[in-house]
């Protein structure tokens, strides 16, 4: 089926040569695409490709004004468009629904939908004080609600609360208030099936379909391959900020499309400098866990942690990689069964993992990591001063504690770590990123782990930091025969550090491969292709594989 | 010029002005017949009284609970210690320590059900604790009605039943911990060493227990309960303690604040006495998340420094009584400051 | 959803009426107890109707924006007070005085209101206890104004109001010139009853105000700015300023509700009326079932009858059921501040319990994996 703009016609979007760089780090180069009426575009690319940036800038976000503009050009009907705020790209057409709802959750379906738009009628006190006064129609909202719901033809009633919908139902809700709005001829859909169960995705991907033959174009932002092959017309791949592969599902493979995604970057890294053999002693056994963390849920994973490894855990966002370390150190609602060196970690009880000797730097660095208001050296110490009781000394017959010590403790890790500030007393909040994820990395070290999760350990930090961050690990992993598990949404970065990556898809291990693995190979498996896929990929390429399936 | 800015900054522009009115009155004090030095001896003697109630707020705001506005909770355990001692016929120093014995495990107790109930509702401990102190004291009135005491020194003399809304404690322990070592400068000045002493001494106890394990790990809780969670302290049971304290701390505090007093004031007495003790701790510097014994006593100082001498000066100056006005617009503007301020909110 | 059968919806009522039944409950055995003839109670509960619900109602615009109880009130009352003031002063009387103390009234309360909104704009997530030591700070500066502004900075010209000092206001303003002109402004009495027919005549018009002014664009605003505030700004509603009129109109009401008040009682205590008045209008309004999150008009008025009945029963009640009138008072005092207490823990409550099966409904499959 052919919905195609028509011959000499300007295509609704063009992006020329469009760029941007946050200061000195390049996120965007050179993206040129055109997308034509009625037309899915499907963009793919790992986290960080550049996929979000584009869409702030496409939709005039003022972070990108702030932060200098961008390079290149972008046009609508071969006008050339500058969006200076989300009002400007609202007014010319274009609608986005975001990954994390924007509903009043007490409000129905059509209140929702006709949000800030709704049917106004004139009475004369508005004369006196204001347009604020027009009353509501609510028949004619209800009546709008309906209708850009049937053209996604979907069930919906308008006037459910949104409260008591389920989560797919709230996905469409928002696609309809695009939809209501007049003009929108460009919607921009971000990863929105991550939420949705698989029948709702498959409606969602018919609403998509029939928007487009309506002459709606879209933009579809998913990981996940099978979706993108049955409902683009046209595949862009983003990779480090460039365009690496333009095509049409009838011209590609999934193939084609993991390899591009993924790529090959080992020339950046220099890869894991030795094979190494790990030992076959079991650290840490997972069976059947489940973690309740918003955003990170995770459903059934099961997992082996040998003694002396560094175990990579790898995926998209949003898939449950993240809910790992934080489940099995109490953080969030848990449950299923952790064993560590044969002794059982009780769950949903932060201090029995501390107690056994297992440590986390948390990703939430700020939120969880870190005292902002408190000197380094009480972020350095505490826990260890909690839970080993360390750091006290008599005073009388009570305990206190040792400042001495505990400033000694600081200034050793200051200076090991290379961390920058005045004295141990500075407070964490004036730290830039990297020293913050260094004092996070000294509090987990103090409390001497012998299994250490280190989550996203290089998001928001320098260049020079994450080599400092990334050897530091690998130190202590050679030197001190810490076992470590680092979770990162940076496949390039876990290969350069672990010895073996596990890739987690919808709350469940895809597959465990060694990071030697071709990156292709792990491409399938970020992109829920399967671990069979994956397999014959990593068996095309190398020999001596280890493909798991949960 | 930098830096008084960031000094003022930090420090906030009400506490400057709160400090620099404080001095003016002082230096005008002398020039329109004010005695600067029975002036002086009572901004001391109401210090002493204040500070304990004062101090009974840091715990609570270091584990995070917000300011203690429902004080008065624990001083209705002090009620209790001070009017059962009265009973007792207890006098003097034993006096004294008879009421705190007896105020201590109430205290304890309804201390754990309040800080049981604050962690029920994390997030509006504020409103919540004003409300169930206003509660409890609206409630001990009709106890104070009913409860069978019948000394001839508290009960209404007519009824036989019920006691007194001021109870004299001029012939049990007035000025019991005060007297302590206490001199006289002149004829005007009194300087209160035991109760100084007394307060100080909490004061030290208090600065070693932040100091303990224990106390490192509530401030964290304060700071940041996601950290601590993750570092293995149980935050309800931290929070729980806190209030505790805070609530001990506040019946001591009125049983100090009587024997220097010589009066204990029952029914709606102490209804709005949570909010002076507020005000204090933040004029001393403390906002509604972190507080110190500095903040502590530094407040306490300035505060009851104004309330002293605003009546005096401002009466010579202006024949009239501004105090009251005074007194309601800087406390509670002072409140409102630290409340205002603090934009961030956890949930 | 599943349906319920009959006795479940009972217990469903029971449990969200469960405030207003216990004081019925509490109220019925005090009424038995107290001995008062039904014409009296009558009498009392219209004239108590009539001279609070006002007061209340004015509570209901700042609920609906979100931002719960709104103790700032009271400076609607002070501005309400200060307009009694000055007609008294000026002698004007009748339905007149009373308009112009609302015109005077009017612009403080907006000013006071605007104040208030852009104070608890800085304190979003604490409210409540802001608005409440708002109110305080407020009383001073009323103290300050009207103790020793008026009659030197502001001219009074009746010495009558003036301390004998020579300025500050007295302690009492009698407001006879104003008693009762509304509530007797139309004539009705039904079996030697006193029905104060005007001035319900002015409460039904006012909630008629209410009802459609939910259906306006800016009611529609609140309403999605009190539920959640981000989306809300991200669908382009100007959020802080609709919070802001949200407080001007309940102050610029409470103003108008305390004049009403003050018609009925007849006297301006000028220094202590406005501070109970907040308190009693929100307790009313939670004994009538309204909790911090949502009110309706039918909570008013139940509440304010339900308070009110236990109001006066309880000193009589106490009197003959325990001999001392005194326990009964304090009794009512308990309850007034019991029921706020209450109201707040059990909102704060719920408030963590919806947010638990808010995440629950993320986990998805997860929990039945295990």
């Amino acid at each position: 089926m052919k919905r195609g703009p028509m011959g000499a016609e300007d295509p609704l979007l063009r992006v020329e040569g469009v760029g941007k760089a946050y200061f000195s780090n390049r996120v965007l180069k050179n993206v040129n695409f055109t997308l034509g009426r009625g037309r899915i575009l499907g963009l793919v690319g790992e986290n960080g490709a550049g996929k979000s940036t584009l869409m702030n800038i496409l939709f005039g976000m003022r972070v990108i004004q702030e932060t200098g503009g961008y390079e290149g050009k972008i046009l609508i009907d071969g006008k050339e468009v500058h969006f200076r705020s989300p009002m400007d790209a609202l007014n010319a057409g274009i609608g986005m629904v975001h990954q994390e709802f924007s509903l009043i959750p007490g409000f129905t379906v059509a209140e929702n939908i006709v949000l800030n738009r709704e049917t106004l009628v004139y009475n004369p006190l508005v004369e006196a004080f204001g347009d604020r006064l027009t009353t509501l129609d609510r028949a004619s909202m209800t009546r709008r609600a309906d209708e850009a719901i049937s053209r996604l033809n979907i069930e919906l009633d308008s006037s459910t609360p949104i409260s008591e919908l389920p989560v797919g139902y709230k996905q469409f809700t928002e696609i309809a208030r695009e939809i209501d709005k007049k003009g929108t001829r460009l919607l921009v859909l971000d990863e929105p099936t991550a939420v949705l169960t698989e029948s709702e995705a498959d409606i969602l991907l018919d609403s998509m379909r029939r928007l487009a033959a309506q002459g709606i174009s879209i933009i579809f932002i998913s990981h996940r391959l099978q979706e993108v092959m049955s409902v683009c017309d046209d595949i862009v791949i983003l990779r480090d900020g460039e365009v690496v592969l333009q095509t049409t599902p009838a011209e590609t493979s999934v193939r084609q499309i993991a390899s591009a995604m993924v790529g090959r970057k080992i020339d950046r890294t220099e890869g894991p400098a030795e094979e190494r053999r790990s030992s076959d002693k079991v650290a840490m056994q997972i069976e059947h866990l489940w973690v309740d963390m918003p955003g990170e849920t995770v459903r059934n994973v099961n997992l082996t942690v040998f003694e002396g490894e560094i175990l990579g855990i790898g995926g998209m966002a949003g898939q449950g990689k993240l809910g790992i370390a934080n489940g099995i150190m109490g953080l969030h609602p848990a449950g299923g069964k952790v064993t560590f060196h044969g002794e059982n970690v009780e769950l949903n009880n932060p201090g029995s993992p501390l107690s056994l000797g297992i440590s986390a730097v948390s990703e939430d660095r700020r939120g969880v990591g870190l005292l902002l208001e408190e000197s380094i050296a009480w972020n350095i110490i505490f826990t260890s001063l909690q839970t080993q009781g360390r750091f006290l000394k008599s005073f009388g017959p009570l305990k206190i504690r040792d400042e001495e010590a505990i400033a000694e403790c600081a200034r050793k890790y200051i200076h090991d770590l290379e961390i920058k500030c005045t004295s141990e007393k500075q407070h964490v909040q004036e730290l830039s990123g990297g020293n913050q994820q260094k004092v996070c990395l000294a509090k987990a070290f103090e409390t001497r782990p012998r299994l250490l999760f280190v989550a996203e350990p290089t998001r928001g930090i320098d260049v020079g930091a994450k080599k400092v961050v990334l050897d530091t690990l690998k130190r202590y992993n050679r030197e001190h025969g810490m076992t470590i598990v680092v979770i990162s949404s940076e496949l390039e970065e876990l290969r350069s550090v672990c010895d073996r990556i596990a890739i987690i898809d919808k709350g469940s291990v895809a597959g465990i491969l060694p990071a030697s693995t071709p990156s292709e190979a792990f491409g399938y498996l970020l992109m829920g292709a399967g671990a069979a896929e994956a397999e014959k990929a990593a068996n095309d390429n190398s020999n001596g594989t280890e493909a798991a399936s949960a | 010029m930098n830096r008084i800015k960031k000094f003022i900054e930090e420090a906030g522009w009400p506490r400057i002005l709160i400090a620099v009115f404080l001095v003016i009155l002082f230096i005008v004090a002398p020039f329109v017949g004010v005695p600067v030095d029975a002036a002086f001896s009572d901004t001391l003697v109401r210090f002493g009284m204040n500070g304990v109630l004062v101090l009974a707020m840091v715990p609570m705001v270091q584990s995070g609970c917000g300011l203690n506005f429902g004080l008065p909770l624990g001083i209705i355990a002090g009620l209790l210690g001070a009017v059962t001692s009265v009973e007792l016929e207890a006098k003097g120093i034993p006096g004294v320590f008879t009421a705190m014995a007896i105020a201590t495990p109430i205290a304890v107790v309804l201390g754990w059900g309040y800080g049981l109930l604050l962690n029920k509702v994390k997030g509006e401990e504020m409103m919540i604790a004003t409300y169930v102190g206003f509660s409890s004291v609206a409630f001990m009135c009709i106890m104070w009605l009913v409860l069978p005491y019948s000394s001839s020194n508290m009960v209404w003399g007519y009824a036989g039943v019920g006691l007194r809304t001021t109870v004299s404690v001029e012939e049990f322990w007035q000025r019991a911990i005060s007297d302590i070592a206490a001199f006289n400068i002149g004829d005007a000045f009194y300087f209160p060493t035991g109760m100084f002493l007394f307060f100080l001494l909490l004061c030290g106890l208090m600065w070693v227990f932040m100091r303990t394990r224990t106390g490192t790990a509530m401030t964290t809780v304060g700071s940041n309960p996601d950290y601590a969670r993750a570092s293995g302290v149980n935050i309800n049971r931290m929070r729980t303690l806190s209030v505790i304290l805070s609530t001990w701390l506040g019946a001591l505090g009125i049983i100090v604040y009587e024997q220097s007093f010589g009066f204990i004031q029952l029914y709606m007495g102490p209804f709005m006495m949570a909010f002076p003790a507020v005000a204090a701790l933040l004029i001393g510097g403390a906002s509604v998340k972190k507080a110190s014994i500095i903040n502590v006593i530094v407040g306490t100082f300035l505060f009851q420094g104004i309330l002293t001498m605003t009546p005096s000066v401002i009466n010579s100056m202006l024949q009239t009584d501004m105090s009251e006005v005074i007194r309601i617009i800087v406390s509670n503007g002072m409140i409102l400051y630290a409340l205002t301020r603090v934009t961030k909110v956890r949930s | 959803m599943k349906s319920t059968s009959g006795g479940n919806a009972v217990t469903l009522f029971c449990m969200r009426n469960a405030v207003p039944i216990v004081f019925l409950l509490v109220s019925s055995i005090g009424i038995y107890y107290s001995q008062f003839t039904a014409e009296y109670l009558i009498q009392e509960m219209l004239t108590r109707l009539a001279r609070n619900s006002f007061l209340v109602l004015s509570l209901l615009i700042p609920i609906m924006a979100g931002m719960g109880l709104n103790f700032g009130m009271v400076l609607g009352a002070m501005a309400g007070q200060i307009g009694l003031i000055f007609i008294s002063d000026w002698n004007v009387s009748g339905l007149y005085g009373m308009t112009l103390a609302a015109l005077i009234a009017t612009p403080l309360a907006i000013l006071f209101g605007w104040m208030c909104g852009v104070v608890l704009n800085k304190a979003r997530g604490r409210e409540m206890v802001t608005s409440y030591i708002l109110g305080f700070f407020m009383n001073g500066v009323y103290q300050l104004a009207v103790l020793y502004g008026f009659g030197s900075l502001v001219p009074i010209l009746n010495p009558e109001l003036v301390l004998s000092r020579g300025y500050g206001i007295r302690n009492v303003t009698n407001l006879d010139n104003i008693r009762g002109s509304l509530d007797n402004a139309i004539e009705l009495n039904i079996m030697g009853i006193h029905v104060p027919l005007a001035t319900f005549l002015l409460i039904g018009v006012f909630c008629l105000f209410i009802v459609w002014f939910r259906r306006t664009k800016l009611g529609q605003d609140m309403r999605a700015t009190g539920q959640d505030l981000s989306v809300a700004h991200s669908a382009g509603i100007p959020v802080m300023r609709t919070r802001i009129i949200s407080i001007v109109i309940s102050t610029v009401l409470a103003a108008y509700g305390q004049i009403i008040f003050l018609q009925n009682v007849g006297t301006l205590n000028t220094y202590n009326s406005h501070e109970q008045a907040g308190v009693f209008a929100i307790a009313s309004l939670l004994v009538g079932g309204a909790t911090v999150a949502r009110a309706s008009i039918l909570n008013v008025f139940t509440g304010v009858l339900l308070f009110h009945l236990m109001f006066v029963v309880s000193p009589m009640a106490g009197k003959y059921l325990v001999g001392d009138a005194q326990i009964g008072e304090y009794f009512r005092v308990f309850v007034c501040y019991a029921i706020i207490s209450l109201a707040l823990v059990l909102h704060a409550w719920r408030r963590h319990a919806d947010k638990e099966r808010a995440r629950a409904a993320l986990r998805g499959e997860a929990g039945g994996a295990a």
